[in-house]
């Protein structure tokens, strides 16, 4: 039983042996359809796949002070507004450069919610449901992971710097949980052998023929396959530890002056890896952005993450355009509710689910446009609080756009684990926002 | 902080361990020989609830019997008192017959095979693994070891029973259940306050039904009546600021209930997949039956003063295509004849509820149990316990015995952790198909939690038990490490028992995650590794150790001689042959005679552990 151990046991893990085990695994569908498709013929470019980059604005952004200024009344506070890139188009001065990138995307500013809690709001924007006990929704690039096969080496759904509450699979099954990495200025967490190569590929060989041989041994039948895929799991890990792609994570392999139009900070280099990763096949990223909670001292607070978000957006936006993925590529900038319109006693603006922004970009999403409105001499009677805001939609009317952009039906109706059918979106998608 | 102290233990050399005489102190639990059972961590005193156990049982049926334990040849100090008071044998033998007599029936309808009698060390790694939520720790094996075969399982289940360990592991669990995984609302809601509180009440063994009726009646502040937290957890700006009486109906309903009826909130049932009423009588579940329910929780009202209060605040809802909202009274949706007319909202719902003729409730709280234990609930989800399809047979007996005993959760504990199917094995030599694991003629696999992956990781690199009285830095290894690892692996939440199976993050976690290789390198003060290549007599014997602090079982024949081939290959390929050094030597202590030797062998125990915490064997309870 003894065997040697320099049997090359990376060769043992090679695409070819990945196709294999991979057939049939929900998570790897794709991906050996896609090593396929490339073995067949390098140099193949299929009609693109769509994807999505979230940028998660963690906290609750203020529309006042990003997507809907309404400076000089009761409520504007100290913001004042610019024009931008898209006729007719006017946001914050806090963000300048996303100014200029205005003409690729839409704004949506009457966006009306039902959860104000941190939490209750991050799952239902995340997910377009609100929270249920008896069952986690899926996050929206779950869903396209879900519905559409093409994929990469390495996990098709990636959160950066991910918050309190990363995109999740829920009842699609945790292999559509996004796969959390950090600063992308360090590496790529868990990839790196601890040990050196012969030792780690003796490990291995270990694991694999003598430890998972024996415990298969007179259990479940095809034990792997039908109930933990353990092994599959493990060999398509050691895949995505030697890809290539994985240098899709390291920023440092842009030119300087790339790397600086995203801006010195996490969150930039998050973006700019964000690209990089669509452009190897990724289908989602998240980058998440926190600082936006400005119960006191809303104006410097606001600005502070606006001055990080700006330069990032807007140079992801070109980004994407000068590599020809914006067709192909939807980003979404959205939080988890917008702020109250009246300032607080502590200069500061609370939670308001009742007329907040998120902007949309590239995919099919119109160019330049404008959905709904906020007041800014509204009456804010404590009663009526969506008083003045004009062509509301709700949260799922927002997913249902998302999925539309993406080319998915929101209709679909899928069986939840226990059998209950469920859309993939409640809502109606926008359809003056799409077909740009 | 934590990694920086482990570096730092990591620098102080095995000499001064051994000057401070820690060396003998590391080899007991290696040691087959068990010195003592009741000295040692594994025989101290914990918090015992010997007086306070069972405090409401019926006297009529139960008594008190003892389990003795045996003397220990080589035990120094007999420790007065060792033995385990643990309810009357009969009645806990009588309830498992009943249960094993219900499960041979459903075993013998579906006409599948039932696998034999796992062994003993098995089964107790299921136990540990259920009670306090990791593997067994190498010196609680050694101490087993010493019992009679037959009194082993029972022997630890009972200490198990005790331990703090547990109370704190099923603390974290029921909390979930009741109020979630969240944070919740910030000003109102003390998470922890409330999960400690259900620890010291498990410790204390307190009856299951007046702790729900204690949660549901709660009054007064969250800081300072902890079942409170039960109602202010749902408090969002949604409901101005108060308790949410629908949030609260729909947690009553699947935990208490075992009923999903969370669908009602917004239509009638038109999928009959909520049928209430009554036997006979049964009906499609409406829109009223779910806000009937949520009516008795209206008028439990907060203020920052005085938490929670009883005010006259009607419930009013609007229903679907109704054309304004009406008062919704109080309602129940099956058996009302067991509601009191007298007392007020909450503390009627709570009579109603945990009513000895309320079958549901008993449901619900056996299921819970049951999949505590096993990792799965005996029906397809915890909660979904339909009234339209009989209760499964062995339930159905687990539900009686838990009304019968008082609403005792530790007699559930014995009865199931004594049944037979509980203690089949997850092997057959017959063809083991999944129609074998839905009917529990195996044991079923089921994936460890996050929580029990790292937690039975730590502990497999300690050779004593990991638990309050360990040292301040394991502690605080556990409890960093625990954290990071489960955020990385994916918090599963509240969903205690959906069956996934592994992710590629998961396995990239265990293959080159920090937590792995802190716990599997060589660290003379802490890791299992380094102390069983100090102190085991022969690479057989190291061997043998890491299987035991690993996966609880001994290493048969052919894994012996792999890995003894691998632990002589890194010695031999290290020892300049001009030494002189031969095989004679490294079938001793090969570690204290020759440095470069040990190094290479304890880097082969390190590959060892490696392999093993990284296997399905591992991470997967079978």
């Amino acid at each position: 039983m003894t065997q040697p151990f320099h049997c090359g046991t990376r060769a043992h893990l090679t695409r070819r042996s990945l196709l294999q085990t991979a057939a049939g695994l929900p998570f790897l569908g794709s991906l050996a359809q896609t090593l396929a498709a490339d073995a067949a013929s390098p140099s193949a470019d299929p009609a693109r796949p769509k994807s999505v980059i979230v940028l998660w604005m963690e906290g609750g952004p203020s529309q006042l002070e990003t997507f809907d200024p309404h400076p000089g009344g009761r409520i504007g506070g100290s913001v004042k507004k610019i024009q931008t890139s898209a006729p007719g188009i006017e946001i914050a001065d806090t963000l300048p450069q996303l100014a200029q990138q205005m003409h690729h995307g839409s704004l949506v500013r009457s966006i009306i919610g039902k959860e104000g809690d941190h939490e209750r709001a991050v799952y239902n924007i995340k997910t377009g449901y609100r929270p249920d006990p008896t069952l986690i929704h899926p996050s929206i690039g779950s869903i396209l992971c879900h519905q559409s096969d093409f994929g990469a080496d390495i996990p098709r759904h990636v959160s950066i710097l991910p918050g309190g509450n990363p995109a999740r699979g829920g009842y699609l099954g945790a292999h559509f949980d996004a796969f959390k990495v950090y600063d992308p200025a360090n590496p790529v967490p868990d990839v790196q052998r601890r040990v050196d190569d012969d030792r780690y590929d003796r490990r291995v060989q270990d694991l694999l023929e003598v430890a998972e041989a024996r415990f298969s041994r007179r259990r479940l039948v095809d034990l792997d396959r039908q109930k933990t895929l353990h092994a599959a799991m493990t060999n398509a890990a050691l895949t995505m530890m030697t890809s290539e792609q994985l240098d899709a994570f390291d920023v440092s392999k842009e030119s300087k002056s790339v790397r600086e139009t995203f801006g010195d900070s996490p969150f930039g280099r998050g973006c700019l890896a964000a690209a990089r990763l669509v452009e190897v096949g990724v289908r989602c990223v998240e980058v998440t952005l926190g600082g936006w909670d400005s119960h006191i001292n809303n104006h410097s607070l606001q600005s502070g993450a606006c001055a990080t978000l700006d330069p990032a957006a807007a140079a992801l936006i070109a980004e994407l355009k000068a590599r020809d993925l914006l067709d192909t590529t939807l980003v979404v900038i959205a939080g988890e509710f917008g702020r109250t319109p009246k300032i607080n006693a502590a200069e500061g603006r609370d939670h308001w689910v009742h007329g907040f922004s998120i902007m949309l970009a590239g995919c099919g999403i119109r160019r330049g446009g404008v959905h709904g409105a906020t007041a800014g001499d509204a009456d804010l009677n404590p009663d009526k609080p969506a008083d003045g805001v004009s062509d509301p939609v709700s949260v799922a009317d927002i997913h249902a756009t998302m999925l539309a952009a993406l080319g998915i039906d929101h209709g679909i109706e899928l069986q939840t684990p226990i059998g209950r059918p469920m859309f993939l979106s409640e809502g109606n998608p926008i359809t003056a926002l799409l077909n740009g | 902080m934590i990694r920086a102290i482990g570096q730092f233990l990591k620098r102080i050399t095995l000499l001064t361990a051994v000057a401070f005489g820690v060396a003998g102190y590391l080899a007991t639990g290696l040691d087959e020989r068990v010195r003592g059972i009741d000295s040692g961590p594994w025989g101290r005193t914990t918090k015992e609830s010997g007086n306070a156990d069972l405090p409401a049982v019926n006297p009529g049926e139960m008594s008190i019997v003892t389990v003795t334990v045996p003397p220990v040849a080589e035990q120094p100090k007999p420790v007065p008192g060792a033995s385990i008071r643990r309810l009357d044998d009969a009645s806990v033998e009588r309830a498992i017959a009943k249960f094993d007599a219900a499960m041979a029936t459903v075993w013998k309808e579906s006409g599948v095979e039932v696998a034999s009698e796992a062994d003993w060390m098995t089964i107790s790694r299921r136990l540990s693994l259920a009670l306090v939520g990791s593997g067994l720790p190498l010196e609680e094996i050694r101490a087993l070891q010493a019992l009679p075969a037959q009194q082993r399982i029972q022997y630890q289940l009972e200490r198990l029973l005790r331990d703090p360990r547990h109370h704190d592991y099923w603390g974290e669990r029921w909390t979930r259940a009741v109020v979630g995984a969240n944070d919740g609302p910030f000003i109102a809601y003390r998470r922890r306050r409330f999960r400690l509180w259900l620890s010291d009440q498990i410790a204390a063994n307190r009856r299951i039904d007046e702790l729900v009726r204690q949660m549901v009646t709660g009054r007064g502040l969250p800081t300072d009546r902890p079942e409170v937290n039960f109602l202010t957890v749902t408090m969002d700006s949604d409901e101005q600021g108060q308790p949410d009486p629908v949030r609260l109906a729909a947690r009553t309903s699947r935990v208490f209930l075992g009923l999903r009826i969370d669908c009602l909130q917004c239509h009638d049932d038109f999928l009959g997949n909520a049928s209430l009423g009554d036997n006979g009588e049964l009906r499609e579940g409406t829109q009223q039956d779910f806000h009937s329910l949520a009516a008795f929780y209206s008028p439990a009202r907060f203020n920052g003063l005085q938490g929670i209060r009883e005010e006259d605040h009607p419930y009013i809802y609007q229903y679907l295509n109704a054309d304004e909202g009406v008062a919704v009274q109080p309602s129940v949706p099956f058996k009302k004849h067991l509601l009191p007319t007298e007392g007020d909202a909450r503390q009627r719902l709570a009579i109603w509820l945990t009513h000895p003729e309320n079958n549901q409730f008993a449901y619900a709280i056996a299921n819970r149990v049951w999949a505590l234990m096993f990792g799965r609930a005996l029906t397809d989800a915890v909660d979904d316990l339909r009234l339209d399809q009989p209760p499964h047979p062995a339930l159905e007996v687990l539900a009686r015995e838990l009304v019968d005993s008082g609403y005792d959760m530790r007699h559930l504990i014995r009865v199931i952790s004594g049944s037979r199917a509980f203690r089949l094995s997850s092997e057959a030599d017959f063809e083991v198909t999944p129609n074998h694991e839905a009917n529990w003629s195996v044991f079923p696999l089921v994936r460890l939690r996050p929580e029990q992956v790292a937690a039975s990781v730590i502990q497999a690199a300690r050779v004593k038990t990991v638990d309050r009285d360990s040292s301040l830095v394991v502690q605080l290894q556990k409890f960093g490490g625990i954290n990071d690892f489960v955020t990385r692996y994916g918090d599963i939440g509240e969903d205690e028992f959906e069956q996934e199976s592994v992710t590629i993050t998961q396995r990239l976690l265990m293959l080159n995650g920090e937590l792995v290789r802190e716990q599997g390198d060589d660290n003379p003060l802490l890791n299992s590794t380094s102390h069983i290549n100090m102190f085991s007599r022969s690479d057989a014997e190291a061997i043998e150790n890491v299987y035991l602090c690993v996966l609880n079982r001994f290493p048969d024949a052919e894994e012996v001689a792999i890995y003894t081939d691998r632990l002589q290959m890194n010695t031999s390929d290290s020892l300049d042959p001009k030494d002189g050094n031969g095989e004679a030597d490294q079938q001793q202590v090969v570690g204290l005679t020759n440095p470069q030797a040990t190094d290479q062998r304890q880097k082969a125990l390190e590959d060892l552990f490696w392999v093993l915490t990284n296997s399905s064997e591992f991470s997967w309870n079978h």
